[in-house]
Order: structure tokens, then sequence, then C-alpha cells
């Protein structure tokens, strides 16, 4: 892991002003920020471990816990909203059994929230992994969880 | 020299002062819970507010602690829209705060009785989020041992991953410094707690009057920062 | 095939001209071209697959030579993805699919001729448009930014440069000095896109005149507010229009760097803009001594991390410092001490945009544009319960009935407009009598909202003006950085009162309290978070009071949204029995009975989560 970190510290060039740019690099490698991560990130960068702590908690895109296999994001987005965005987001809740921010016990799922894909044509918009999904109704929710499930 | 009015007040003030030095070099009292002379001006609890009018006639709400003084500027400490919003900032801070004396003390001052929201949701927090300790261990000590984690209403100070805060050296500045002493710190024979970072130190045992006197750790650092010679330490401040 | 053009170091202005010359004469004018729009909106359509599906057809046909496909940025007409054009006839398809391919490119590519189901037809007239510009919804505007989306394919210089690309850059920095580009931003009247409405030509003269280097010139592309998308299709769809505003800004202040700070959640338009910077780097255009001119400009692309905060020009260039995104007091302009404590200008990605054509056509042709208060053109997402959903560009001052009617086609399911609401969480909702309002800058501010990035949401009367104001309260909670009290702990206590009211727990001293709050977000907060987070309140209680009152009062939502204070019941007669619902309850409050017969709807194990309702097309339950 080390060495990962040391890697993609030296593509920005040590640079402490793109910590946030690292951080995300880091977070695509191993799906979350781990601990030594941030330990080596700060020793490489010359930052105190306790600026980077900051850092990785204030912004959203951030996990210091493992998520799931498949990541749920449901927009939360005015457009989305006004469209009943809320009803999809609790239906998904109650299918997996977990609020919006945690993983499901098997590691399959981690269900979240954003605040605007900007696919506001399309809403309610609800993004899995890398793929959109548009004009999402309550009862295409668990259709669409069963297909990852498999 | 710049000439402006502090509530009525003639006053003539350096370049590159604030009004909040200002004022209070002239006896001036403004009201602050995030300033301290030691620290940068912060600009977080907006307690410290006041209305200032400009030539042209237009006026605003800036914080003093931090809004530079300017030539011809009118400023009101204590006008009504400044009184006003004071209020409602106590309330809140009462809101979050309730058991938590300074508040209370400055609540009593402006005549605030007790925030109007429900009560099932006044909170008992002891940390009013001034910030001091972690700007303190930054800007002054230097070592960063704590930060402000997450944001807006998670915001909170604390270790890294809410655990040890293992750059700490034991100081206890943040201790000192902050203004409702909810960081505690105990000194228990040889060893020296701080328990919200769950840190603990070995105290420094002086060679003259044997009394443990500061953290080995905090000693150390001093010593590396300011070039002294080593063992310059094993006696204590008040036996040399 | 594409026309492989040189990729040599451009070092003067006539070799820029010469390259230019040479991609338009290697270039056929009438050779069939199928311009795809892959913009993110698209590929929820599966633009990507049609894309490889004309790619493998025309492959498969050996037509390689006769018809070329580009893939090109977002095109605007969201509503009716996938959308292609087929140049040079410029034949217009919507809502086209991967099935549609083989029949487009027999019927329409070979043999010229127009397949009536692609083409547009307006909904009420049922007349067919089959040129773009004709659309009801594209004639009515003026895409002087948005339009060329439809030619380029964003990953290829070539195309840009072959449109005009950068002759505005080689104009500026040529035939003009830094204060004359000043002076013409200046007489433009050019105002920032982001939000701000601050005049551009002014920010950038005192960021020139500050004392301090090096300068930083910044492009905001943090566009956070939900709902608005405008930055995000110029950023994928172009982005060396963007790069050129910023080199032609950057020669003006004497900035010898910059940086493009995107949302994370783009990502498409973080791999374009770093592409379009790379070729720029190799032609000369951008880095050191751009087209031989002497003057150099290095640009960085830099991620946010998911915090709209950081749309806030202080928030953001801490967060370009590596920190948290804290915004600070601006009692110091960030023209005078920005980034590092460095003089920096920071402009939004659709301000940037514009300066190529005001350089290009002159600042007395962009000041015929718009109002007197505001010149020029304005993106918008036109989103919500209209019609037409999509980007939208207009002349300032097109009221906001043209834009949602004329442009917009209305309210989708002819249900009844309650209310627009414009300028993202820092705006405000504007009702049905307001609809004559111009956009304009200083228009939208005098009715309590604001221009604010160009989103602009409809509402019908399904949904409830309460709810949306604890919508966007709850989304500045969340987004808060947290740094100061009046918007930490004010914007919570006001999202307490309004989802107790959306309960039916209102309180008759809530709208007092409300106000008085909302006076001291705009009195004492830090910044403009929390300095305009009153706004949805403020104006919602000043044009939906009545909604208020039900809620607190009769503890009811007219709108019959709000959850606690409605319930679900059958419409016997509208209901045949079939038993879809029954199925996609998730608490199992609803029995069948018998075929032809209603189904039974018990009320105290429904959550009226809503699925009932969005799989029976027959209306058949009901709202009370």
């Amino acid at each position: 892991m080390a060495a990962r970190v040391e890697a993609i510290v030296a593509k920005f060039d040590g640079d402490k002003g793109q910590l946030v740019s690292i951080l995300q690099d880091i977070q695509e490698e191993h799906r979350y920020l781990p601990r030594e991560a941030l330990e080596k990130a700060s020793q490489l960068l010359n930052i105190p471990l306790s600026q980077i702590y900051s850092v990785a908690t204030f912004f959203r895109a951030f996990s210091l816990e493992p998520r799931g296999r498949h990541l749920i994001k449901v927009c939360l987005g005015t457009a989305c909203h006004v469209r009943g965005a809320n009803r999809i987001l609790e239906r998904a809740a109650l299918d997996l059994g977990i609020e919006a921010g945690q993983t499901t016990s098997d590691m399959a799922f981690t269900l979240e929230t954003v605040n605007c894909v900007g696919c506001c044509a399309l809403g309610p918009v609800v993004v899995v992994d890398d793929t959109t999904l548009g004009q999402m109704t309550t009862d295409k929710v668990v259709p669409m969880l069963e297909r990852y499930r498999q | 020299m710049v000439n402006l009015t502090i509530d009525g007040r003639q006053i003539k003030a350096r370049e590159g002062m604030t009004l909040l030095q200002a004022a209070r070099e002239h006896g001036i009292d403004i009201p602050t819970l995030c300033h301290n002379d030691a620290l940068e001006p912060y600009g977080a609890c907006r307690v410290c507010l006041v209305e200032i009018t400009y030539k042209n006639g237009r006026n605003r709400l800036v914080t003093s602690c931090l809004y530079p003084v300017e030539e011809g500027l009118s400023v009101s400490t204590n006008s009504e829209r400044v009184t006003a919003n004071r209020k409602i900032l106590v309330e809140l801070l009462l809101a979050r705060c309730s058991g938590e004396k300074v508040i209370q003390d400055l609540a009593r001052k402006l005549g605030v009785e007790s925030p109007p929201f429900r009560p099932e949701y006044i909170e008992r927090n002891a940390c009013i989020l001034c910030a001091q300790c972690v700007r303190a261990c930054q800007e002054v000590v230097g070592v960063s041992a704590i930060s402000l984690a997450n944001r807006g209403v998670s915001r909170e100070v604390a270790p890294p991953f809410l655990e040890t805060a293992t750059a700490c050296i034991g100081c206890g500045s943040c201790v000192y410094i902050c203004p409702t002493q909810c960081i505690k710190m105990e000194d228990v024979g040889d060893t020296r707690f701080i328990h919200n970072w769950s840190v603990e130190f070995k105290l420094k045992k002086c060679k003259v009057c044997g009394n443990h006197f500061a953290p080995e750790a905090q000693l150390e650092y001093i010593t590396a920062k300011a070039n002294l010679p080593p063992g310059f330490f094993d006696t204590c401040t008040t036996c040399r | 095939m594409r026309v492989k053009a040189t990729t040599g170091l451009i070092n003067s202005r006539q070799g820029l001209e010469d390259l230019r010359r040479s991609l338009t004469a290697g270039r056929d004018p009438n050779k069939t071209c199928i311009a795809i729009c892959t913009g993110t909106g698209c590929h929820a359509y599966d633009c990507m697959g049609l894309v490889a599906a004309f790619r493998e057809e025309i492959g498969r046909q050996q037509l390689g030579d006769r018809v070329d496909v580009t893939a090109t940025g977002c095109r605007g007409f969201c509503e009716r993805g996938a959308l292609l054009t087929i140049y040079p006839q410029g034949i217009f398809y919507q809502r086209v699919k991967s099935e549609d391919v083989k029949e487009v490119i027999a019927e329409t590519v070979l043999q010229g001729k127009v397949i009536d189901r692609l083409v547009y037809a307006d909904p009420h007239s049922k007349e067919h448009f089959v040129h773009q510009e004709d659309v009801p919804f594209y004639r009515k505007q003026q895409r002087l930014l948005l339009g060329n989306n439809n030619r380029i394919d964003p990953t290829s210089i070539e195309d840009y440069i072959r449109i005009g690309g950068y002759a505005a850059l080689g104009k500026a920095l040529f035939e003009m000095s830094p204060e004359q580009i000043i002076d013409e931003v200046k007489e433009s009247g050019l105002r920032g896109r982001g939000g701000g409405g601050f005049p551009t030509g002014r920010k950038w003269e005192s960021t020139r005149h500050a004392e301090g280097q090096p300068k930083y010139v910044i492009c905001n592309c943090d566009e956070g507010d939900p709902g608005a998308y405008m930055d995000r299709s110029l950023m994928e769809g172009n982005p060396h229009s963007v790069l050129e505003g910023m080199v032609i800004g950057a020669y003006a202040i004497g900035s010898e760097s910059g940086y493009v700070y995107v949302r994370h959640e783009y990502p498409l338009a973080v791999a374009n803009v770093t592409k379009a910077i790379r070729q720029a780097e190799e032609h000369g255009l951008l880095g050191e001594n751009i087209l031989g001119s002497g003057f150099s400009l290095k640009v960085k692309v830099s991620r946010g991390g998911g915090a709209f905060i950081c749309g806030e020009s202080t928030a953001l260039m801490a967060s370009l410092e590596g920190r948290v995104g804290e915004p600070r007091a601006k009692y110091v302009h960030t023209s005078e001490k920005g980034l590092y404590g460095k003089p920096s200008n920071l402009n939004n990605v659709e301000t940037w945009a514009n300066v190529p054509l005001i350089i290009n056509n002159g600042s007395g042709w962009y000041s015929q544009i718009g109002t007197a208060g505001s010149k020029g053109t304005k993106i918008f997402s036109l989103v919500g319960k209209v019609n037409n959903t999509g980007l939208v560009e207009v002349p300032m001052g097109t009221t906001l009935r043209e834009i949602i009617y004329g442009i917009g086609g209305g309210i989708r399911g002819d249900k009844r407009f309650k209310s627009v609401q414009t300028g993202g969480p820092s705006g405000g909702f504007i009702p049905e009598s307001m609809l004559d309002l111009p956009v304009d800058f200083d228009e939208l501010t005098k009715v309590g909202s604001m221009m604010g990035s160009g989103g602009m949401i409809v509402m019908d009367e399904d949904n409830c003006m309460v709810d949306m104001a604890r919508y966007f309260l709850k989304f500045l909670e969340e987004e808060s950085c947290g740094k100061c009290l009046p918007c930490r702990e004010g914007i919570k206590r006001m999202l307490q009162i309004l989802t107790d009211i959306t309960r039916g727990r209102g309180r008759d001293e809530d709208m007092a309290l409300l106000e008085r709050l909302s006076g001291n977000l705009v009195d004492a907060s830090l910044c403009a978070l929390g300095g305009t987070a009153a706004n949805p309140i403020l104006t919602t209680i000043q044009y939906y009071r009545d909604e208020y009152v039900a809620h607190i009062r009769d503890k009811r939502c007219p709108a019959g949204v709000c959850k606690e204070l409605i319930s679900y019941f059958i419409i016997d007669e509208k209901c045949p029995g079939c038993g879809l619902c029954v199925k996609a309850c998730p608490k199992e409050a609803i029995t069948f009975v018998a075929k032809k017969k209603p189904v039974l709807l018990d009320q105290e194990r429904c959550i009226k989560c809503g699925a009932c309702r969005d799989i029976c097309k027959l209306g058949a339950v009901g709202v009370k």
C-alpha cells in the first residue's frame, strides 16, 4: 500500500494543494480511505495527520469505512426532488434494510445520496456504480436491486 | 493614522488595526467568544459584529475582529441591528450549550432569557466550536495534534480518527485556552492525562525540587524547536 | 475516417490561420456526417451504444469514406434524447435507439429520406420539424455558447480550430494590449455567470492592478446548485471555448498560472478539459510562449471533493490549497489576496466562455444583446414539471413565461403551474403573477430571488411549497461548512421548525420566528451560503403564506405531499382490480379482493411510499 501511495503522491509532484485529488486517487484504488494510506500520505506530503483527517471528513466524496461492491447513489437534487426522489430513496433503504450512508452487512451495497449529478431532465436519477439510471419510479427500485444482486 | 468614529467618539487608529483592536485601545467594549489576542482572528462566532456606515452612506454589519480600520468610517457597537443580531446569536448558542456559564453570562448581559425553540431540541454541548484549541495547537504550538472534523452540524473538535492524538505533546495549551473548560486534563503522580484526546504523558521530574512539572514530550519538542542544549529542562523553571 | 491534421506546435498567429484553412479545405462540406449527442444526460439514453452501433454498421457496409460519425457534446434538448443531426442536410432526429441505426442509414444517409417517427412532432399541433433550428424548443433560443456543441467533437482540438476557435486569442495577443482587452470586456457589460453577477471587466482590472506575484486565473466549475448543469455541458461539450477565454483573461490580467476546478461528480468534464489542456499545449495554444507571442500560461485541473460550499470563491481557493472548503471574510477581496494570498481572478465557466465571443465580435455587438443591466445570453437549465426539460440559452431580458411556455412547452400532464425557482438554494420562488418578469440580474433580485447560476425549477399544483422550503434548508444544512454560528445553528433550528410544520407540529409563533432567524442569517453570516439561505423561506412565506397557514393551523397539506398530513385512498370507480399495486406495496397494505372489484387499502399499514401511485397508470390511488 505504501508504494501505491508514493506513486500517487509522485503523480501530483508532491503538491500539498492537490491533497483532495490525491485522496480521490487513493480512494479509487481501495474503494475507501484506509488509515494506513492516510498516515503514509501525511508523511510524504508533510501535512499533519489531523489536517488530512479534517479534509477526509469534510468532503462528502470520501469514506473512511470500506464500501459495498455496488455503490447506489440516489440523486436528491431539486429537479429530482420535485419529481419524488425521496420516495425512491425510502424504497431503496427499506428494501436494503439500511439508511443512506450505510453499507449492507453482506458488503453488497452502499446506499448514498448525492446532491445533483446534472441529469435533471431524466429525474429521478439513480447512479449505480458508473451507470446512470433515469426516470426511476418506486416500482422500479426492487427489480433494479435484484439485477445487481446477481 | 486613520480617523474614524466609534459609538460617536472620534478616534485615531493605526493603519492595519482591526476595528476590535481600535475599540479596545479606547476602552470600548465589544463582546467576543472565538477571539484571542494570541491567535489569528477567526470570525466564526459573529458575536463581535458591529454596524459600519461608509462615507457614502452605505451601511452593513461586519465582524470587528477582522475588519480593518478605514478613514471616515462610522462604527456602532450597539445599534438596534447589532443588538438584535447579537441576541439571536446568543439564543442559538444557548440552544446548543445550555449548561455553559460563559454563554449564560453573555445571555444575562444581553437580556436573553431562554431560546425560543421547543424544549426537546435544547442541547447540552460543552464545546462552543470557537476552535481556539485547534488554532492554538496549530498556530502557537505548531503540532496540529487536533483538528476540526466533519462539517456543518456534525462539526467537532477531534483527534485523528477519533482515537489518539498521536502528535500531541501534552502542553495543555488547548486546556487553558478553552472558554468552557471542556477539555479535561489530569496530572496524577508522574502521569498527565488529557482525556478528550486519549493521550497520556510521562511527566519530567525536576532534579532539584523533585516536582513533576511538564510532560517529557513537550520538553523534548521545545528543546528541539528552540535548539536548546540537551538536559536544559532537567531543572524546572522555578528552581532555575 | 478522420483527416489526421498536423499536431505540431504552432508558433505564430499566421500558423494558426494556416492550420484553420487547411483543416477547412481538408473537409468535404458535402460529406455526410452523423453528429450524435453524447452529453452525460444522453448517456442515460445509451448514446454510446448508439455511436458504437452506427460505427459498426458503417464499417460493415464499407461506407467509411462517405460517412463520418461524430460524438458531440450536449445539445440541450435532454427530454428527447438520444439526439442526432445528419449533415449536410441538417436533419434532426430525436428519441433515437440502437434499433433505428440500420433504417437511418438505409433511408436517410443513403437516400436522403426523412424518417417521420424520429422527427420532432409538436405534442399539440402534431406539426413535424425536420431541422433543429425550427423545433420550437430551439427556435426561440439564441445559442451563442451552446450552439457549437452540435458541430464539434469535444476531444478534438482540430474541430474547434476549424469552426473558428482560438481566433479571438490570436487577435487578443497580437492586436490588443491587456488594457484594451479589459476595456473591451468592461464595455461589453459582461457580468459573472456563476451567480454573483459582478462586472467581469472590473474584476479583471482590480486583479491586474493588485500588488503581488504570481497572479492566478481560476475557472469555477464547481456547479453545485442542484438542478443546474449548464457548466457541465459547456465543459464537456466545448472545453476549448473556456480555455480560450482563460488565456485571454490571463494575458489581460498578467497571470501565468491557472486552475480549472471541477466537481468530482462530473468525471466526463474532468476528462475532457484535461484532454483539451494537453492538446492545447501540444499546439502551442497553452503553456510556454503561446503562438510565439512571448506570453505563457500553465493551467492545472483540480477536482472538488463533494462540497457545495466549494463553489464559493474563498472556499474554492482553500480547497485548491489542500485545505477544507471554509470560506473567509471578503473584507479584502480575492482580487487582492486570493489563492495563497496572491491576487486571483475567479470566474465561472460560462463567463470565461463568453470572452472569445466578445473579443471576436466586439463589445458593441455584445452589448446589443440583453437588457440595460444584463448583457449577452444566459444558459438556463429548465427542469422539473415542464414538458421540454433541458438546457436553454436565451438573451437576457427574455421573460420567464417565454422560457417556460414558449420554449419549455408548458407544464407536463397539463397540470397547473405553481412556481418557478431560480438561483438554486440561494434563490427564491416566483409565483404565477410574476411570470412576465424578464430574466435579468436586477429584476430577479428585486422580487427576492436571484439569477444564480441558471437553475430554473418548475413546480406544479402537486408540489408543496412548505416542503420545497424545507428541502432547500435540508440541503444547506448538509452543505454548511459549520464555521459560523448563524449558518450552522440558525439553519439547523429553521429546519427543525419547518420539519415540525410539515409533520403537523407547527406552532403559531413559528412564522415570526422563521422571519427573525432569516434576518440573522442575512445580517450575520460569514459567507453567501448563509447570507442567501433565507431566500427560499422568505419567498415562500411572502408568496405562499396560505400553505404555511394550512399546515400550521389546519394540519393540512393542500398539495398532498407532506406524509404525516395526508392519506392515500383507492378511487373505487377507477380501480379494475388488477392487483399490480398489491404486489408493489412493500408493507402489504393493499389487499386483492376479486377481479373487477376495487382493492382494499389499510391506512394503518400504509407508509405513503408512493409505489402504488407510481405503478397504477389509471390514477386509482388518490391522495387527501
